[in-house]
């Protein structure tokens, strides 16, 4: 470890990239529920309002349409807003002023305003929290043109990322997996930004190639773990950033290893593993060496009880079977 | 002749209006009426594409609020938008290439008639989803007092507005915070084809009051009195006191859109019609500006001319103008 970075969680590097943001940028304002007094539901936000003041950061009502639309109307005249929604099962209450507002008005207008903001919202299932607050949203948001959806699964990237959306002129879905907050790592000092749209190599392999995304990423490496003593190399790749989605390496990748597999915790049917399987087929279908294998949330609404909601999780155990059953 | 009118305000309080501002309020309502007019008879005869709905009979509402206000202002408007934006400075040769399709208009012929905007006016847009304005408008004012820009933004909306969520989410934030936002209700007696009586309990100054925010009810075609309440509600807003409220009564002349014609969908009686033509806001205006010496009918009549040559120049801009290359296409999806 450099002295240039520090161990910490990925609730602390977010809430390290909105203070430098926030410190270097006079024109970034934060605004959600409970993200100023209580330092937000998750404690992200932690600290904000006691550096930047209730002048820029807003404790909103609960309001979830109001929050991002009067975000979206700030960030067509000289703000770069925040918009912290408290989970992402909730940004349904938004979408209009996501998907019919933020999105459609850069294009709409032919470039003649930006819309400069985030929405940092958490997603993903395993804390017992039932079929209303336990989503991944992100296939709906990738489905429309003029989004980006980015989707950290380091501290590292969580810091670079979110700096460069914050930046990014257009509007940015930043999707935060619930679990993945205390998760450690590495993070960068200072002005560390990572661009938007590039992937991140994990892990090299020789026999195939594991795309996951976001929380993904650990049942992932513990698969390729235990993969390796059986002696079976899995390269393993995170995009990062869903939308616009870097599909080169991908393809590459997929051409080299000749098995493919795509694991997110989005559901299964119409998300994100089937856009990307497809861009795979379409570009490298003559490398492979059998079909895109895919691993999604169960289709069903994310259920309460433990003993149910674990089977609609993709985890390492699966990852090791598909992946044996693929080379065998 | 006289040089200006007294005009009363809500609070009692008078001003008088110059005679150069009076005449171009009467003027601007008569391009907006020509405006419309114009787009009336060119989608009559199918050389429009897409949607059109029209301001005609509206026009003192969009005139009077926006007179009061400066270049750096901003507005947001509605799917009914030529009218707002017109009275904000739109110019009617890139608004008609707008409605054309042509890449001379604002848009580059990506929004058509719902999507009208011009930045460098303060026009934050018309909106083809109904309340759409009011997290844009609400988020425009926000920008203001953080940025500590004098810029107060009005919100145009229709009565169908009223019962959008999105009214109370951000009104109810735009109070609380004191935003520098005014809140135009265009009670134009029916959203879409159901009447105000049938979709709505109570009404919009009683719910805005019940936010905290002040709120009057006035003759949507008498300009003057909008002029006066909108001037209310636009200097308190700029001095930090917050949001106000203003409802306009008035009433749409043409149908909901341009298939709305006749006794299609059958809601109103054209008896009721003729009754509203009958209160038609320009006439009503010229006759006071008359009335107070200000102008004799020839000079009404020359201001007619000008803006009939301004439109039918318009009208010629937007047709001779190229339509968008299809190299277009994917331009502006990310700045």
């Amino acid at each position: 470890m450099s002295t240039l970075e520090r161990i910490g969680t990925i609730r602390e590097a977010i809430n390290e990239a909105l203070h430098e943001e926030m410190q270097r940028d006079p024109t970034v304002i934060l605004m959600g529920e409970d993200v100023g007094l209580a330092g937000g539901v998750f404690k992200v936000t932690d600290g904000l309002l006691k550096a930047f003041g209730p002048e820029r950061v807003f404790d909103t009502p609960i309001a979830e349409a109001g929050i991002v639309g009067l975000a979206v109307g700030a960030a067509m005249t000289g703000l770069r807003p925040i918009a912290e929604i408290m989970f992402c099962d909730f940004t349904t209450l938004a979408s209009d002023q996501i998907v019919n507002q933020a999105a459609k008005l850069p294009y709409m207008t032919a470039g003649q305003t930006k819309v400069p903001m985030v929405v940092r919202t958490a997603m993903g299932a395993g804390r017992r929290a039932a079929a209303q607050h336990s989503q991944s949203l992100q296939a709906w948001y990738c489905h429309i043109p003029g989004l980006k959806v980015v989707m950290p699964s380091t501290p590292a990237d969580a810091k670079g990322l979110l700096i460069s959306a914050i930046r990014d002129d257009s509007p940015v879905v930043f999707m935060e997996d619930k679990m993945m907050y205390n998760q450690k790592g590495p993070i960068p000092n200072g002005d560390y930004t990572i661009p938007l749209g590039k992937v991140r190599v994990h892990r090299e392999g020789r026999h195939a190639v594991v795309i996951c995304t976001s929380s993904m990423l650990y049942p992932t490496l513990e698969a390729a773990e235990t993969l390796s003593k059986a002696g079976i190399e899995v390269m393993v790749i995170d995009p990062r950033t869903l939308s616009p989605l870097d599909t080169e390496p991908l393809i590459q990748a997929a051409k080299e290893m000749g098995h493919v597999l795509i694991v997110d915790e989005g559901y299964r049917s119409f998300g994100v593993t089937a856009e990307i399987a497809a861009r795979i087929q379409e570009d490298a279908f003559d490398y492979l060496d059998e079909p895109v294998r895919r691993l999604g949330a169960l289709d069903v609404p994310v259920p309460f009880a433990p003993s149910l909601e674990d089977l609609t999780i993709p985890n390492a155990a699966q990852i090791v079977e598909l992946v044996k059953e693929m080379l065998a | 002749m006289t040089s200006a009118i007294a005009v009363k305000c809500v609070t009692g309080k008078k001003s008088n209006l110059a005679k150069e501002a009076l005449l171009e309020m009467y003027r601007r309502m008569v391009m907006i009426r020509k405006f419309e007019e114009t787009v009336y008879d060119v989608y009559s005869r199918g050389t429009m594409p897409g949607l059109a709905h029209l301001y005609t009979g509206m026009e003192a509402v969009a005139v009077g609020v926006c007179s009061n206000l400066k270049a750096t202002d901003n507005i947001t408007s509605t799917h009914r938008g030529h009218g707002h934006l017109l009275a904000k400075g739109g110019k009617p040769n890139r608004m008609f290439a707008e409605l054309l399709g042509k890449a001379a208009g604002y848009n580059r012929g990506k929004g058509g008639s719902m999507h009208i905007v011009d930045m460098s006016l303060g026009i934050l847009g018309a909106n083809g989803i109904v309340a759409g304005g009011m997290g844009i408008g609400a988020g425009a004012a926000l920008s203001a007092k953080v940025l500590h820009e004098d810029r107060v933004s009005v919100i145009f909306f229709g009565d169908g507005a009223l019962n959008e969520g999105l009214f109370y989410e951000t009104a109810n934030m735009a109070s609380l915070w004191k935003l520098p936002v005014v809140y135009v209700m265009e009670n134009n007696t029916y959203g879409e084809y159901t009447s105000t009586e049938r979709s709505t309990a109570g009404n919009g100054p009683d719910r805005a009051e019940a936010m905290k925010i002040p709120a009057v009810s006035v003759d949507g075609n008498d300009i003057l009195a909008v002029y006066e309440a909108a001037r209310w509600a636009i200097d308190q807003a700029r001095a930090g006191k917050g949001p106000g409220f203003i409802e306009c009564h008035t009433y749409r002349w043409r149908g909901h859109h341009m298939g709305d014609q006749g006794d299609t969908y059958g809601y109103r009686s054209q008896a009721e019609i003729e009754t509203w033509m009958k209160k038609d806001p320009i006439p009503r205006f010229g006759h006071q500006l008359q009335t107070e010496n200000l102008i004799d009918a020839a000079g009404l009549a020359a201001i007619d001319d000008e803006v009939q040559k301004l439109i039918t120049e318009a009208v010629e801009f937007a047709k001779e103008a190229p339509y968008p290359d299809p190299s277009e296409i994917y331009e502006h999806v990310y700045p």
